[in-house]
């Protein structure tokens, strides 16, 4: 396959699995009671989409499968077939099968030959009962009864005036092709009208002054002849008339259908209505959508947010090094430089937010999850999402589709009670999961809230001490209990369903969000529900910073995470028996972790109350970090660390600062783990030499 | 001021034509190293390294390569121990392993030598003073002798990674200085 038709090959199967994916979800629909003729309409175009791109790349197998489902689709949609639960099986099914045929084809892996087979049998059997498929049935105007297997066929006469407007061929049509799909359906009389050609002198070249009349003998009926216009509906005239009929004796080689194979001289025209159709589908899609969108390459905005970001370092250096001039000697340069830096900020902005992306995308995979699951184990359960449209970067999104998945899961096999078990608790039968997404704080929140029956704490605290993760006489808090569902290896299910189980589970989810730099965390009622709470950083590129120094070291910590800053008086400090310090705010005793301890920094302030205290809080934890100074607020763009050293725990990466050196940036939730555990070691050590 | 002096990868492809290899070589005290040159990317002149905690002794710390942080490591630390004492006229090699980029710190470069694979004598195992898991082999040139190092396994990621951090002493490499 030559370079160009690889590219169109890429587009063809993003789009299909675009339109698979909108599929889904108006199955969905149509199974909670929406009954529109539009929403058929509607999954018929993405199959038949799907099918016609499939033939010109060779795809056979989705040709074949496509194939049929269309027609099955089709059925449906002139009222021929109910819905009715098998049905909606079918549907499910055969749009699984045909995703899972999209996929490999996308990473060459072929699949078995019969692959989706059942599937198949069943829809070409329903299709036989409605007329069969391999001959198209004769469809006379609505309201008629099709003939049954007959002996004969009936072929209609049509007589098709196609006048398309001057702008036709601005829309990427070309009406050549359009005539020889008509000319597959049967036999094609065609006569080009000229009378609407301008003289030379006025001729636009662009333009389309020709119109057609086509007479058109086919088995097909007057749909199937306006379908093939279906693209160029809104930029021309159409008329189709049936003017007469006639029947013949039916021939038992079936009609030839389109299945556009290419054939060698074929490729290249056949590649080109592939890429219109492809344009025209995403025409169409877009036509839906409220606003107008345009399809990029992520490595295209990757190098514009690094760009940006170094845009970012240069003028923070600039800035600097322009504070140094005297104010009187060029104020036009600092006039410059300062409005420099307001629109690097406005830029900055604005490109993260390209990257930004609604959590709509994974939420939508949810609900036919939560719906084959609770089919699976028997419950009843209705799932409710709020906050899709809150956005997150797209690095972020694509992290969290594993993790809300399994903590959607988790609340459907561990949480939801059986609707028996709901009954007896005098809970209404039908289990409510809510999913929701909100900005709070320079943070994005997601909760996954269950009205089931909570964390099992019995349970939960015998497994663990089981499993030795806690000691059997340990004294543990209600909330402690709960968040040891996220300890390694736990679970509680008794058999490993294949579902949750496998005492992988939380513990992954939690060092997944981790791993973006989130937090996950639960709260739970027995008897009455539980609500998982992770809280994500917006973005991961660009951090708001306060630059703080302790001894000859400087450091970076996330404005986001910070409360406030003091200076201890040293009455308001405490030091603990188990080596850590604590300071008094207001009543409340927060502990204190010493970078020096924690990073082994020589030459610090190891009084805090000589130096100063930065309360912060990592989404879990609250705590104070000691540091020396606090040098200033900055804008910095997040480096990797680990792309050339290895990862080193309490930091979260680097940045470059405005004189050029590397700086190190906090990660607060390590820290706090860490900080901990050095003040006691150091508390051992201490002992250990005295 | 920084400068950084890019080298010429050409020769270095034509180097592969003829047979020959070529080797970046450089001093520490009165001992002369090589690399090879393919692996080289960068001379730059040293300037200051933000620390990295709870890393080798001898990993320096960070620095900024026009956006890109590498790590720096003392070699000579390495190899003994001890650091070197930085002034501006150190030099950092700028190499690439396999899949990341790191500096090296060393006192001077002193120029290119092009020699071919026979030349590279195996290493008396007696008389080095260097571990010889390091070093692919010895140049004899006029006077000089080259210690031909591979710079891969002296700073492999997982090696480096089970190495005492600073608080410790690091098990010494050679009897250098």
């Amino acid at each position: 396959m030559n370079i160009d038709l690889e590219q169109f090959r890429t587009t063809y199967i993003n789009e299909s699995m675009e339109l698979l994916s909108d599929m889904e979800e108006k199955l969905l629909e149509i199974e909670n009671g929406d009954d529109d003729v539009e929403t058929l309409h509607a999954i018929f175009r993405c199959v038949h989409s799907i099918k016609g791109g499939a033939g010109a790349f060779g795809l056979d197998q989705i040709t074949r499968f496509t194939h049929e489902f269309e027609y099955f689709l089709d059925h449906l949609r002139e009222g021929k077939l109910h819905v009715d639960e098998q049905v909606m099986e079918i549907l499910f099914k055969g749009r699984d099968i045909v995703e899972h045929m999209v996929v490999a084809a996308q990473n060459n892996t072929p699949l078995a030959e019969n692959f989706g087979h059942e599937v198949a049998e069943k829809i070409a059997r329903i299709n036989q009962t409605q007329g069969s498929s391999a001959v198209a049935a004769p469809k006379e105007k609505k309201g008629e009864k099709p003939a049954s297997a007959s002996n004969t066929e009936e072929v209609n006469i049509y007589s098709i005036r196609f006048v398309p407007h001057e702008d036709l061929f601005t829309t990427g049509n070309e009406p050549v092709l359009l005539f020889g799909e008509l000319s597959r359906m049967g036999d094609t009389r065609v006569q080009c009208r000229t009378d609407k050609l301008p003289d030379l002198e006025h001729l636009h070249a662009e333009q389309c002054y020709l119109w057609w009349e086509i007479d058109l003998d086919t088995t097909a009926g007057e749909n199937e002849v306006r379908e093939v216009f279906e693209f160029v509906e809104d930029v021309c005239d159409l008329e189709v008339l049936l003017i007469g009929g006639y029947s013949l004796p039916s021939t038992s080689a079936p009609k030839p259908q389109p299945l556009s194979e290419p054939s060698s001289t074929e490729k290249t025209a056949d590649a080109i209505p592939v890429t219109q159709d492809a344009s025209e589908t995403e025409a169409q899609i877009a036509k839906a959508q409220p606003a107008a969108t345009i399809r990029v390459d992520l490595d295209k905005i990757d190098r514009l947010v690094n760009m940006v970001g170094e845009l970012v370092i240069t003028q923070g250096m600039l800035y600097m090094q322009a504070q140094r001039i005297p104010r009187d000697t060029y104020p036009e340069i600092l006039m410059g430089v300062e409005e420099l830096a307001q629109h690097t900020r406005e830029l900055q902005e604005a490109v993260m937010a390209v990257r930004m992306q609604p959590v709509k995308s994974i939420f939508a995979r949810m609900p036919r999850i939560v719906r084959d699951l609770s089919k699976k184990l028997g419950k009843n359960i209705r799932l409710e999402m709020s906050g899709e449209n809150t956005e997150v970067d797209k690095a972020i999104i694509e992290q969290l589709s594993d993790p809300l998945t399994h903590m959607i899961r988790n609340s459907i096999d561990h949480g939801i009670e059986s609707p028996e078990k709901r009954r007896e608790m005098n809970k209404p039968d039908q289990g409510r999961i809510h999913l929701s997404a909100a900005s709070v704080g320079g943070r994005i929140e997601i909760c996954i809230e269950d009205d089931g029956g909570g964390v099992n704490r019995q349970r939960v605290k015998e497994l663990a001490i089981t499993k030795g993760l806690i000691a059997e006489n340990s004294n543990l808090t209600p909330e402690e209990i709960d968040h040891l569902i996220f300890a390694p290896g736990f679970s509680t299910a008794e058999k490993v369903t294949d579902v949750s189980g496998r005492g992988v589970g939380m513990d992954v989810v939690r060092k997944n969000i981790e791993s973006i730099g989130g937090t996950t965390s639960v709260e739970s009622t027995p008897g009455k529900g539980s609500r998982f709470v992770i809280s994500l950083p917006l973005t991961l590129a660009i951090l708001d910073g306060m630059a703080v120094r302790c001894g000859r070291e400087q450091y970076i910590i996330p404005i986001a995470n910070i409360i406030e800053t003091m200076r201890p008086s040293s009455s308001s400090l405490s030091h603990l028996a188990t080596g850590i310090d604590v300071i008094n705010v207001r009543g409340e005793f927060i502990p204190l972790v010493y970078l020096y301890q924690v990073f082994s920094i020589s030459g610090t302030e190891k009084n805090a109350s000589k130096g100063l205290v930065v309360l912060v809080e990592n989404g879990k934890e609250k705590f104070g970090i000691v540091v020396d100074e606090l040098i200033g607020q900055q804008q910095v763009v997040i480096k990797s660390l680990e792309q050339n050293s290895d990862p080193v725990e309490g930091i979260s990466g680097a940045t470059i600062l405005g004189d050029g050196k590397v700086s190190l940036i906090l990660d607060t939730v390590a820290l706090y783990r860490i900080g901990i555990t050095a003040s006691r070691d150091h508390l051992h050590s201490l002992k250990a030499s005295a | 001021m920084s400068e950084t002096a890019a080298l010429d990868a050409n020769e270095a492809m034509h180097a592969l034509d003829t047979e020959t290899l070529q080797f970046l070589t450089f001093t520490l005290g009165q001992d002369e190293y090589g690399v090879d040159i393919m692996s080289v990317r960068e001379i730059k002149a040293w300037s200051d390294v933000t620390r990295l905690p709870n890393a080798p002794k001898f990993m320096l710390g960070v620095m900024n390569l026009r956006g890109l942080i590498i790590p720096i490591f003392d070699l000579r630390a390495r190899f003994s121990g001890e650091f070197t004492q930085t002034h501006p006229k150190n030099v950092i090699i700028v190499v690439a392993l396999e899949k990341r980029l790191i500096g090296i710190l060393v006192d001077a470069v002193s120029d290119i030598v092009d020699t071919v694979p026979g030349e590279i004598k195996p290493p008396p195992s007696a008389d080095l003073n260097i571990d010889e898991r390091y070093v692919h082999g010895l140049i004899s040139l006029k006077e000089r002798m080259i210690v031909v190092l591979d710079i891969e396994h002296l700073f492999d990621k997982e090696a480096l990674a089970k190495m005492p951090t600073h608080d410790h002493d690091i098990p010494k490499l050679s009897t250098l200085e």
